[in-house]
Formats: structure tokens, sequence, C-alpha cells
């Protein structure tokens, strides 16, 4: 019986590393459906509507990469991920991209062999604390017990924060947001700690959010963005230029309202290439000459996708601040499409 | 006169492999094994060079590594800083731990109900039925979620003991604070201990140089540590044990030769808790009192709340199969036996606790066995709760931050059947002990 167990786990080993040794793109292709593993449940960055259909900004990625390489923005079969089971989901080739705002480290670009291809929010990590508990800083937390998900970077800087402060604190790990919630809520832990992005997404759907605030000190980089399985390049680069498509959008001024307009042709030859009118990117990715336009027609350019989800007038009420792009002081920057 | 010929010698042919019944039987054990290590083999194979592919072949060095995560219940020193391997061993003590305690009250509970349910009470009947078909009918995962949100829901934040007017208070002379992070107990405290004594200590460290000479060294000092108290605790207890054996003993040889028993309860009770409280006092026992300091209560041990809950989902629900067990034990023993310790004078309390269960247990241990297999092998749903078990650890945030997915399962495998095997040991040990000897 133990051997059989242990005859399996190989087997699945086996079978599933054999799964992502094959060309990504073709296999998305055939299938007709892209997998796209994503949260399982974070108001405005991915979570299913009344409805039951996915929305936020994460789940915004994964709909324009569908629009570009399948037609269909719709064809997308999201895959609920736990911070603790989205790398072995990815690795294993259940899911073909990973967007699930997952932190760029070394460690996972290097030794666990995924490649990120981008950024879509610069994050950083901070602290929600109920008001009147009266903190106002996270210096002040000695001895507070923490809520805090496992299998993330989180995890590791809370550790790495509290060392280098010489303070104490008590973990009280959670698998999902679900979970924090809960026991934030009852008390069972004085402050909940993620990416600032993520607490202002669960703040927003507590009953009386004004309760809650969210401290001041931001102790860690966390660049958010998707990912996939080192190796596979063409791939790669089909999510890493999709991604710089909807940003480069907002550069450029390409909009969903005017996107019909400018594909018939335009004077500026960057717009021309992204939107499939002038040269033959489309072709050097294997996609067609319009797979931009229709990732871009899919939700929006990189700004769109952001009010629409995340912005200051959405309950979140996330301001650009590092996202904005390059040209407004931020972060946001697309290589050219040339 | 005719010759009788020998019949004819047949010689082995290769069909007879098949068509021999003979042979048969082997040829098809020969070719199954044969089969099926090759498909081990392949997988094998298929795995190395697939993980190979990946750049990820199988290394179990991520182990030495900085684990840089904090395990809130530790049972030895444990900090963010100290290796995989060490988060490894803390998550499988704190499996052993809640498997132990589990077993224990299961077993407890299981023979109550078990017996309570073939009561002549009819109500005591009926309730321990239900309690057995309900724990016994839902998912144990589900009664452990259920426990840790009534936990959380339920009981009082630490926030609500303070104030002028609380809306809680401690309970037991205030000394046992139930709170929704857990239950604050007092803990025992030496002020005049004899300390610890390190288990493989590295002279060469920062943590085993002591402060100052004929200080107490710093907790991290070795692989581990004894306690010198607790060691001494248990000579003085074993000690006083025996001591009142032998006055039981005297007084059982006395009362063979002249008939009278020498009363000797107080002798006994002496030679037992003298010497103890004795020692407790001169190593200046007290209690540690939990009290509200900031956020939490400090002081006292806490019991956090993911392992009550677990204790509890765990215990009740394998009690169940425990009481039905134990209830199958007690009915196969026949009732002429009842009926003959009666006839004895035997009142049904001591029928019960002399005649049946002694036999009954022949039949209830070896179910008992995978019962308490069943539960060690469910505390690895302990993550449901945020309990850092050893899948917690090893199978879980090691996982999770090294990437070592097939390394980290398999050693998390090997050392739940470790664990298995020698629970199994042990049990049939016991069960070898106590088992009908037939001749």
């Amino acid at each position: 019986m133990k051997k059989s167990v242990f005859v399996g786990a190989l087997a699945l080993a086996g079978l599933s590393a054999g799964v992502a040794a094959a060309g990504t793109l073709d296999d998305v292709k055939a299938r007709g459906k892209l997998n796209c593993g994503t949260n399982t449940g974070l108001v405005g960055f991915a979570a299913p509507d009344a409805n039951g259909e996915w929305k936020g900004f994460d789940v915004a990625v994964c709909r324009a990469l569908a629009a570009a390489v399948l037609g269909d923005a719709m064809a997308v079969e999201f895959v609920p991920t736990t911070g603790k089971t989205r790398f072995t989901a990815l690795a294993s080739g259940e899911i073909d991209v990973l967007a699930r705002n997952t932190t760029w480290t070394f460690t996972r670009d290097v030794d666990l062999k995924f490649d990120f291809v981008g950024v879509n929010y610069y994050d950083g990590q901070g602290f929600m604390v109920p008001k009147s508990l009266g903190v106002s800083s996270a210096k002040e937390l000695d001895g507070a017990t923490i809520c805090i998900q496992t299998g993330t970077t989180t995890e590791l800087n809370l550790a790495d924060f509290f060392r280098k402060n010489n303070i104490s604190y008590e973990p009280v790990p959670v698998e999902t947001d679900n979970e924090a919630q809960q026991q934030y809520l009852a008390g069972a832990c004085d402050a909940y700690t993620t990416d600032a992005s993520g607490l202002a997404a669960v703040r927003a759907t507590f009953e009386n959010p004004q309760d809650q605030i969210l401290l001041p000190e931001i102790i860690s980089k966390e660049p958010l963005g998707p990912l996939v399985r080192h190796g596979d390049n063409e791939w790669g680069d089909v999510v890493r230029w999709t991604l710089f498509a909807l940003v480069a959008a907002e550069e450029l001024g390409i909009t969903s309202a005017n996107i019909e307009e400018l594909s018939n042709g335009t004077d500026n030859p960057e717009i021309n290439r992204i939107l499939g009118t002038e040269g033959s990117l489309g072709e050097m990715l294997g996609l067609d000459p319009l797979w931009a336009k229709r990732a871009i027609s899919a939700g929006g350019n990189y700004g769109e996708l952001f009010e629409k989800n995340i912005g200051v007038n959405t309950p979140i009420g996330l301001a650009r601040g590092l996202n904005a792009q390059w040209t407004e002081g931020g972060l946001q920057y697309a290589p050219p499409f040339r | 006169m005719t010759e009788l010929a020998d019949p004819p010698k047949e010689s082995f042919r290769l069909g007879m492999l098949i068509y021999d019944t003979r042979y048969r039987s082997l040829t098809i054990q020969v070719v199954a094994l044969i089969g099926f290590l090759v498909l081990v083999g392949w997988l094998i194979n298929n795995t190395a060079n697939n993980l190979a592919t990946l750049g990820k072949p199988i290394n179990f060095s991520f182990l030495n590594d900085t684990a840089g995560y904090d395990i809130n219940q530790r049972l030895l020193d444990y900090n963010s800083q100290s290796t995989h391997w060490r988060a490894a061993v803390m998550g499988l003590l704190n499996t052993l731990l809640v498997a132990f305690l589990g077993c224990v009250t299961a077993t407890i509970i299981g023979i109550v109900v078990g017996v309570l349910r073939l009561s002549n009470n009819w109500l005591v009947a009926r309730l321990m039925t239900i309690y057995v078909e309900t724990f016994r009918n839902v998912p144990v995962l589900l009664w452990i979620v259920f426990s840790m949100a009534l936990l959380i829901e339920t009981l009082p934040s630490p926030r609500d003991f303070r104030g002028d007017d609380p809306a809680a208070s401690m309970v037991l002379f205030d000394s046992v604070a139930i709170t929704n992070r857990g239950i604050y107990i007092p803990e025992p405290l030496f002020s005049r201990g004899f300390g610890d004594i390190p288990v493989f200590p590295d002279r060469s460290s920062e943590a085993c140089v002591a402060p100052e000479p004929g200080a107490l060294l710093n907790d991290s000092c070795g692989l581990f540590q004894i306690s010198l108290n607790l060691i001494a605790i248990l000579a003085v207890t074993g000690a006083g044990l025996w001591g009142s054996r032998r006055i039981r003993r005297r007084a059982d040889r006395i009362q063979a030769e002249t008939g009278d028993r020498p009363t000797t309860w107080y002798l006994r009770l002496g030679v037992a808790l003298v010497p103890l409280v004795g020692l407790l006092w001169a190593l200046g026992f007290h209690l540690g009192l939990p009290e509200l300091k900031g956020f939490n209560f400090v002081g006292g041990t806490h019991l956090r709340n993911s392992l009550i809950a677990l204790w509890f989902a765990l215990s009740l629900y394998t009690a169940s199969f425990i009481a039905e067990i134990v209830r199958g034990g007690i009915l196969a023993i026949s009732k002429g036996q009842t009926e003959a310790a009666a006839a004895l004078g035997l009142r049904p309390k001591r029928i019960m606790n002399l005649v049946i269960l002694p036999q009954a247990l022949r039949i209830i241990i070896p179910p008992l066995i995978s019962q308490y297999l069943n539960l060690t092998k469910n505390s690895s749903l302990a993550i449901a709760v945020g309990y850092m078990d050893l899948t917690g650890t090893l199978m879980g945030i090691t996982l999770n931050q090294s990437g070592r997915e097939l390394e980290a399962v398999l050693l998390g495998m090997l050392i739940y059947l470790g664990i298995s095997l020698s629970i199994s040991g042990v049990m049939n040990w016991y069960n070898n002990r106590v088992k009908l000897v037939e001749r």
C-alpha cells in the first residue's frame, strides 16, 4: 500500500513534469482555452462577481492574454490558487500563467524555475489594525498577534521586520484572505499584514471600513506580476508583450473608445505596429497581426483597467502612485514596440 | 511376461511454461514482476529526466538553508534564522504532540461512551448513540473547521479583559484566561532550579557562551536541552511510588501470614508525597500566572486555539469510532460470563471491570491500532486551522519557499510512515501481551 502511494507520487511528478516541457502556446491554441491561476478571492484583483464571472485587475491580464492568443477574452478557465498551492500548480502545468498578485523575487525567478514577465502592480507590505487599538506605527506592535498568509513573501518580510526592530509577535498562519478576515474581525488577531493593495481590497469588503486603519510603514518592496514556467520562452514572450501592449496603449493614448478609429491607420508608426497595420510583430510572436488590438479591446488599456478595478473611484480606492506611467512620474514603462 | 516400460520421460519444452499448469503460475508471476519493475523504473527515470530538464535535480541540501519564517507553537528553541531542517522538526514535534493528546483523549472518551451506550438507562444510551452517529458521519475536516470557528467567534478576545468594567474576566482565581486566541493556564516555574543541560552543544557558537561564569546557558545552545528539574522530579516521584509499593507488598505478606492487614495508607501517602513536596520546595516551585500585558496575555502556558480545535475535533471524531469498537468488544463476550460473575455475587460495576473488559480488550486492541493510525494521519488536516504541524512546515511553507516539491513530499511521507510503523509496533507488542494464550 505504502509502496503504491510512493509510485503514485512519482507518477504524478513524472507525468506533470512531462506536460511542463511541451510548448505552452501550441497547447493553449489546441485546447482553445487559457488556464489562468488566480487568487481564491481578492476583490478588485480577482474575485467572482454576483453572476459568477471572474472580475479584477489580475483577471484582466488573463482576459487580455486569452483575447490575444485565442481571440476570445472569455476563453479563460480560472483556477483559484492559495499562496501555498500556486507554484505547484504552475510548475506541474495545471495552469499556463499565474496572475495572482505574486511578488517577483530572486529565488522564485532563479531557484523555483519561473519567469516573471513583468510587473502589473508595484506594491509594498503594510499592516491593517482596528482604529480602536490605538496603534499608529508598526513598531508599536510588540507582542501583538498578527494574521499572515502562509507561503508568501510577506511571511518572510514579517519575520525580518520584527527581528530587525528587536520586537516580538505571535504569527497566526492562515491560508486565504477570507480566513484572515474571519480571525481579524473576531479579534483573534490584532493586525493583518499583506500587500497594501490587498489590505485595501480586504478593507473594502468590511461593513465599516472606516474603523480600520492602514499603518504608515510599508516594510517591503512587492513588485507583483504574472509569471510563467522557466524555459518556454515563446510563451513567456507572448505573455510579456501582451502586458506591455496594455501599458504602451495607455502611454500612446490607445483606449477602448478610440481603438477602432486608430486601427484604420494613424501617423504614429508605433501605434500602427501595435495595432497590426504596420510591420509584422504578431507574426514574430506566433500570433496574427491583430493580437494586441484584441488584448486592448478586451478590457481597455492599463490605465483603464486600473481605474475600473482598483482605482480611486472604486471601493478599493487605490491611487496610481508608483503605478502611474513613467511619463507621469510612475514606474510603468513599456519597452518600445519595434 | 511383459516388461513394464517406464513412462516416457518428458523433456522440458518452452511451451510448457504456458500450457503446463505446474509452471504456468510461476510464469505469470515472473512476467508480472518484470512488468511492475519496468513500470517503476520508467516512472523513476521519467521523473528524474523531467526534473533534470526543468533544472531541478533531486537535492536535499535546501534543508540546511535558513528557513526565514516564524512558527508560533514551538516545543524546542526555534527562530526565523534556524534551518528548514529544524523547522521540519518543530512541525514533527507538533504533529506528535497533537497525535499523542488526541489518542489519549479519544481512548478515554471512546471507552466511556462505548460502555455507556450499552447502559440500561434509556436516556444515556440514546444520547451516546446520537453522539456516535453525529461525529462518525461528518467528515473530520468539518469538525476541525467548526471547532475553530466556534472558538474564534464565541470566546472573548484579550481586549475584552481590559478596562475598569471588562466584558470578560479570568476564571479559577484569576489563574486561567480563556480567550479566542487560546487558553492561557498557569505554568510551573522554579526560582532555584538546576537549569538545563544542552544536548550536542556546539561550544564555538555564540549561544553556548555563558554571559558570566556559572550563569545559565542560552536557550538556543545545543540541539535541544534537557531540564534537570524535570529529571529530578521524575526520579523522586518514581522512588516514592517504588517505596509505596514495597509497603503494600509487606502488608500483603503480613496479611497472608497472620490474616490481619496493617493500616498503611498514611505511610504509603507519606512515602510518595513528602519527598516530592520537599523537592518542589527546595527548587522554589511556584506557578507563573498569565496576565494581560499590551496586546496579549503574557506568562503562563498558551494553549493556542489551533491546537485546542484540532485536539478537540480529532479526539471526539476518533472517539466515536473507538466507542463502537469498545461496544463491539463487550457484546462479543458471551452473556454467560456476566451471569456467572453475577452468580458469584459481583456487583455490575465489578463485573464490567474484572470480567468483561479484560476479555473484551483482546478484541478491542487490533482495530484500536488502526484508529490511532487514522488519528495521527488525520492530524495533517492541521493546516485548515493554521496549526503548524509537519504538513504545515516541511510540506507547506518550506516546500513553497524552496520549490522542492518532490523532496519535501517524499521526506514528509517517509516521516509519517515512520510514525505510523512505530505506533503499530508498540500497539502490536501490547496486543501480544494481553491476547488470549492458546495452546
